[in-house]
């Protein structure tokens, strides 16, 4: 890339500008003893072009929408059509949150993101005993079909996209989708969304397991193979990195166990003998927005390189839209303060711009209440806005990949992506992401301690907590869920049971019983299922028998 | 200090799978030389009763993020006085409005550590309560 003559010129100027630096530093010694990132890199004074000597801008950036896609999918990305706006929301019951839906979808939103609430995710319905108290609190809550269809009339399911947080469940609330689009008269191949489908990072870091990795990882490639022939336009998995940075890995760490992840579900969907360019293309994968401004850009450059030559190089893939790593950002909700709570608007702000920096295909903006309570409606009002700002009127979208040859950012994006492969490679040895989950998880808790310990020694400054405090006001007028929400989704279940044809669910639900004990792809059993008003708790349970439950290994 | 080192359960009541707040206090406890079990997820409150009884604990430290608190926590508070064991000091973390904090005092929770808490403030909190 560079003239070795002129390096070697440009080697002696660097060192002249050291030695002006030590001695400078004599005069106003530097802040601080060293400048690092949050995964430990490093920060030097400068970069120049020597930081990037070995560089080869054909391999290692390419051209946006081409191979190895360092600098986006899409050859115009923003220039053409924006990222898509969408704020996670979900709390109460279907009929509160169908109104928060339309509410952001006339403020200028462009797509949809369900909240579920706890019971759902872990395949419990609300009469649940161990649903009590969590109903309808952390999202919606999803007993039936019925709930679903409650969840988005009056939302055109052909003109919207909808992405689902839903993991151990996600093919019958998937097969719930189906159906109401169906009743909305909306044909399979027209519908747009993701479902998260990632359980791998469940066990790792989220929590919201039901079933051991073997039939979780059957489901998951029976969706694949289901969506390549029914929905071939959804995201039939968002291989999510967020849940393992909230849990307190670094920026490293969470592109290294993501992407390994990904190569597991990728290597179970060939082991199931699918073909890897017909299912590849729609993997997606999700990503955390934390604070380290310019680590964080470079990381979800990282991400995508270092995906691209995962997929051509050790799966052999030739579609290119295998090789994209295409991306779903949100902010990182542990850095929202409980103190001065509109500083959070600021973070997100920032936190928001790397993603955009960093070529996001969907973003999530966190609200400023969030380390207090759900988010009121007028705190996600700005913090969309915060997003349209950003689209409409700084201007960083008028070219693509703005940041791209800066040499801090590539060295940096170099350095990720280095110590993220030695991770995987790490991880391999171990035998692969489900047997690497108890390497990970400590890998992450040590990571989180010693964040805390940084913000304890002061090391690290957090606004408010640390550095800046100040006497202030408890804000008011918090988001509270109304506590009668678990008996109303109850008394609605009562109904359904004495209203439905009993027999039909009951004929369903062996059949499940029967085909989970085999080989044959869930997901048709599933859709009838959901279609005769069988509950989300009731497949859950068929499937708690069949397949046993996973047993969480405590590691601290 | 006394010879004995304080003994603590750090649990996770309700279906919350957030537990980084309650491993980093674990972690941190132990590090100040308490001895630490950790329930991990997923435990209802007679979980929770009973692993305190058969770790003799002195110290009870909840933590939940789902907004399930006000279920979850003053259940274990009855669990423990219903065995006689209310002599156990009872302490709560996580997201919780501070209008829900007087109630859950009430309720018998010795104090509430929310988003922001520093891991030294909980350790001193527990030294001065169990008289180490």
């Amino acid at each position: 890339m560079f003239d070795r003559e002129k390096l070697d010129r440009l080697a002696a100027v660097d060192r002249e500008y050291r030695e002006r630096l030590a001695g400078q530093s004599k005069k106003h010694p530097e802040r601080q003893e060293s400048f690092v990132t949050d995964a430990g890199i490093e920060i030097q004074p400068l970069y120049t072009p020597l930081d990037v000597a070995e560089w080869d801008y054909e391999r290692d950036l390419g051209f946006p929408g081409s191979y190895p896609y360092t600098r986006g999918v899409q050859p115009n990305m923003y220039r053409g059509r924006l990222w898509t706006m969408r704020q996670y929301a979900g709390f109460g019951t279907a009929e509160e949150t169908n109104e928060r839906f339309r509410y952001l979808l006339e403020q200028g939103q462009t797509g949809l993101s369900v909240a579920f609430d706890l019971p759902t995710q872990i395949g419990y319905d609300s009469d649940h005993p161990l649903s009590r108290g969590e109903v309808g609190k952390v999202g919606v809550a999803i007993d039936s079909l019925a709930d679903m269809e409650t969840l988005f009339a009056g939302i055109p399911l052909d003109k919207v996209s909808t992405s689902m947080t839903i993991n151990s469940p996600a093919a019958i609330l998937l097969a719930m989708y189906i159906a109401v689009a169906e009743k909305q008269g909306v044909a399979p191949d027209k519908l747009k969304g993701t479902i998260q489908n990632d359980i791998l990072k469940e066990y790792i870091a989220r929590g919201t397991y039901i079933f051991p990795p073997g039939p979780s990882m059957r489901l998951i490639t029976d969706i694949f193979a289901y969506c390549a022939r029914e929905i071939p336009q959804w995201n039939t998995i968002s291989i999510s990195g967020y849940h393992i940075r909230e849990a307190g890995s670094t920026a490293v760490q969470e592109v290294a166990f993501t992407l390994a992840d990904g190569i597991a579900y990728v290597q179970a969907a060939i082991d199931a003998g699918l073909a890897v360019d017909d299912f590849a293309p729609r993997l997606s994968f999700f990503f955390n927005a934390h604070l380290n401004f310019f680590e964080e850009i470079a990381k979800f450059r990282a991400a995508r390189r270092l995906w691209a030559r995962i997929m051509k190089e050790r799966f052999g893939a030739k579609n290119p839209k295998s090789l994209m790593l295409r991306f779903h950002t949100q902010t990182a909700g542990c850095t929202l303060t409980a103190q001065q709570p509109d500083v959070n608007i600021m973070r997100v702000a920032f936190q928001a711009l790397s993603a955009v920096l960093g070529g996001t295909q969907s973003l999530h903006t966190n609200s400023r209440d969030e380390a207090l309570a759900l988010p009121g409606a007028h705190s996600v009002l700005i913090a969309l806005r915060t997003q349209q700002v950003i689209g409409y009127e700084i201007g960083v979208t008028d070219t693509v990949d703005p940041l791209g040859g800066s040499y801090f950012i590539e060295s940096l994006t170099d350095e990720i992506e280095k110590r993220a492969q030695a991770y995987i490679e790490k991880i391999d040895e171990l035998g692969g992401a489900p047997e690497a989950i108890e390497f990970m998880q400590r890998e992450i808790q040590q990571s989180a301690y010693r964040y805390q310990q940084d913000i304890e020694s002061g090391r690290k400054v957090v606004i408010g907590v640390n550095k800046f405090q100040m006497e202030e006001e408890k804000p008011r007028d918090l988001l509270k869920v109304d506590p009668a929400v678990g008996e109303r989704q109850a008394a609605k279940l009562a109904a359904l049971r004495a209203q439905r044809d009993n027999d039909r669910v009951r004929a369903v639900l062996d059949r499940i019983r029967r085909e989970a004990a085999g080989t044959g792809n869930l997901m048709p059993l599933f859709i009838e299922a959901v279609k005769a008003y069988a509950t989300l708790g009731e497949i859950c349970d068929v499937l708690r028998e069949v397949f046993g439950e996973y047993r969480q290994q405590i590691v601290f | 200090m006394s010879a004995k080192p304080i003994r603590v359960l750090v649990a996770k009541p309700g279906l919350d799978g957030h537990d980084r707040g309650a491993k980093v206090i674990a972690q941190a406890l132990r590090d100040a030389g308490m001895e630490v079990i950790y329930t991990g997820l997923r435990q209802t409150p007679e979980q929770i009763v009973e692993a305190a009884l058969q770790e003799d604990v002195q110290v009870v430290a909840l933590s939940s993020l789902s907004g399930a608190h006000m279920h979850l926590f003053p259940q274990v508070v009855e669990g423990l006085r219903r065995q006689k064991a209310d002599d156990i000091l009872v302490l709560g973390g996580g997201v919780i409005p501070d209008e829900d904090i007087p109630l859950l005092k009430e309720a018998g929770i010795a104090e509430i550590f929310g988003p922001g808490t520093l891991t030294r403030d909980v350790i001193n909190f527990i030294r001065e309560k169990v008289g180490a």
